[in-house]
């Protein structure tokens, strides 16, 4: 059962077409991305999702009521962590979770949530003293505290160390195993790939591309990364006409082939063909990152052609 | 305890957080009535002012200035800078409405107002033996126009600037006119007839002739009084019109 559904959402800023005919769902239960470059309209089409902004084209539904006129149902059962906010700076900790636990009619105790947070240590401090890590936990925390049926986090983790970034990851696959459905706002492919269940691919205002990571990666022209140093230069040429390839780089000595599993046999039978030996040789499976090149490269090719 | 409690009582604790808006607010008003009575001249009985000393009426001026500095510097300052900040986007995704936060701002400057404005009378008093208000409802009505007629003006700064630094800016150029038609360069009574009368068609300068002739036992003039109202009226619907939440 779809929890929102968004369905061909236009949104223009003056002469700009922020969003464009999108359309995509989310199941509840699930951890949904979206997933895209800076300026591709992901925050945009989030926040018509939480009634901040209002579509000129299309509909929205969440959990069966319109955002922005139904806000008031919709903000009792959505939980937000929004890009760009900040608290107010002198408030502590503690004194921002009361406030904002007044809000709610039935509020989650904020206490467990702080411990599990790993924050009880800073509930006398000043918001404006936090560290980024730390804020950001806090926006989480008070995200949850209504019990929201959904949480919609964007760009959680782009201010975060390596570190924190894994730790706020569990924490989301924490609160998706409660019964939370998450709506995740992220640029970061490596995020996606761990955390979601289905992406949408936002490139320029447009989803180009939707579904499991695994689907994205593996129906994308290059799945497979090979890489390898040539003991004898090989011919360009003939690398690029190898089946299924779809790019061949170079790094120095390095030969980069990105292509499919029909490539890899075609390289190491070109390899013993020439009698060169390949030190290094490494193939793997492309990233979501490398889908998402392929992909958007793909829809660049078609405008121009277009 | 509600959405629009907890945000007073957050918004109260904040604001006692702010050295400047408390000493500007609530102490300046009172320090600066004590340093002008220290001019023994100033402690006189003055024949241009109908036998008063300038001390006295010096008071309702200052009873303003803390009016003037919380509705049209402190407000607006906090307000852009919730704006500016996504504090006010942040809380439209709850259940709350950013409008508690507007109305415990209008309401924690308007009661800081009145405090500066009543430790200044208290002051004034027990310091240079100024005499209280005579007609003390008056004197109430006459505040409470002005502090509507004072917040009126913040929230129309409020409205127009886009940043926190533009409200400061905006706040300075109407702050420094607002003490001139309050009273506090010179006393409004002996400005020449013509400059008075412009000054009376002000907000500040109408309250402060209101207040005057509270303090001095006479019904405030109905125009004074009028023209309080109908800048509140006008600057409201100014501020309405071009308020932005984000």
């Amino acid at each position: 059962m779809s929890i929102v559904e968004v369905q061909g959402l236009r949104k223009t800023y003056g002469a700009v077409t922020a969003v464009d005919d999108v359309s995509f769902t989310v199941a509840e239960g699930e951890v949904f991305g979206i997933l895209g470059p800076n300026g591709a309209g992901k925050t945009t089409a989030v926040e018509c999702v939480e009634g901040l902004r209002t579509a000129d084209a299309g509909t929205i539904r969440v959990a069966g009521l319109d955002p922005v006129r139904q806000h008031d149902e919709v903000t009792r059962i959505l939980g937000v962590q929004l890009q760009e906010s900040e608290l107010q700076a002198k408030l502590t900790v503690r004194e921002t979770l009361e406030m904002y636990s007044a809000f709610y009619a039935r509020p989650a105790d904020w206490r467990p949530l702080v411990a599990r947070l790993g924050l009880a240590e800073q509930l006398g401090r000043r918001f404006g003293k936090l560290s980024g890590g730390q804020k950001q936990r806090l926006f989480i925390a008070l995200s949850l505290l209504g019990n929201p049926r959904i949480a919609v986090f964007d760009e959680l983790t782009a201010a975060l160390d390596p570190r924190a970034r894994r730790e706020t990851w569990q924490l989301v696959r924490d609160i998706n195993s409660s019964g939370v459905t998450i709506l995740l706002v992220t640029h970061f492919m490596e995020e996606a790939q761990y955390l979601c269940d289905r992406v949408a691919v936002f490139d320029r205002g447009r989803v180009v591309a939707l579904g499991t990571p695994d689907a994205l990666i593996s129906g994308s022209d290059s799945s497979v990364v090979i890489s390898f140093r040539p003991s004898e230069p090989l011919p360009a040429a003939a690398l690029e006409s190898l089946p299924g390839a779809v790019s061949v780089a170079y790094e120095g000595a390095k030969v980069i082939v990105r292509g499919n599993d029909e490539t890899v046999d075609a390289v190491l039978a070109m390899i013993g063909r020439e009698r060169v030996t390949a030190r290094g040789l490494r193939i793997v499976d492309a990233t979501l990152d490398d889908a998402f090149l392929s992909i958007t490269a793909k829809t660049e090719a078609a405008q121009e052609g277009s | 305890m509600s959405a629009s409690t907890a945000v007073l009582k957050a918004e109260s604790r904040l604001f006692a957080r702010e050295p400047g808006s408390l000493f500007w607010v609530l102490a300046f008003p009172s320090l600066l009535l004590l340093a002008i009575g220290l001019i023994p001249a100033y402690r006189q009985a003055d024949p241009s002012l109908g036998g008063n000393r300038v001390i006295d009426v010096y008071v309702p001026s200052v009873v303003l200035v803390a009016l003037i500095t919380a509705s049209v510097l402190s407000m607006p300052g906090a307000l852009t800078t919730y704006r500016e900040r996504g504090i006010l986007r942040r809380m439209r995704t709850t259940p709350a409405r950013p409008a508690h936060l507007l109305i415990a701002q209008l309401v924690l400057h308007a009661v800081a107002a009145m405090l500066g404005a009543v430790l200044a009378i208290v002051a004034g008093r027990v310091v240079w033996a100024v005499a209280l208000p005579e007609q003390l409802l008056a004197y109430g009505i006459t505040l409470l126009l002005a502090t509507l007629a004072g917040l009126a003006t913040g929230a129309v700064i409020t409205a127009l600037a886009r940043t926190a630094k533009a409200a400061q800016a905006i706040g300075l150029a109407v702050f420094f006119p607002s003490m001139f038609a309050a009273g506090i360069y010179v006393p409004i009574q002996v400005l020449p007839d013509t400059v008075r009368r412009i000054i009376e068609l002000l907000p500040f300068g109408a309250a402060a002739q209101a207040l005057n002739q509270a303090a001095s036992g006479s019904w405030p003039a109905w125009t004074h009084l009028a023209v309080l109202a109908l800048w509140t009226v006008v600057l409201m619907g100014v501020a309405a019109r071009w308020f932005r939440w984000e």
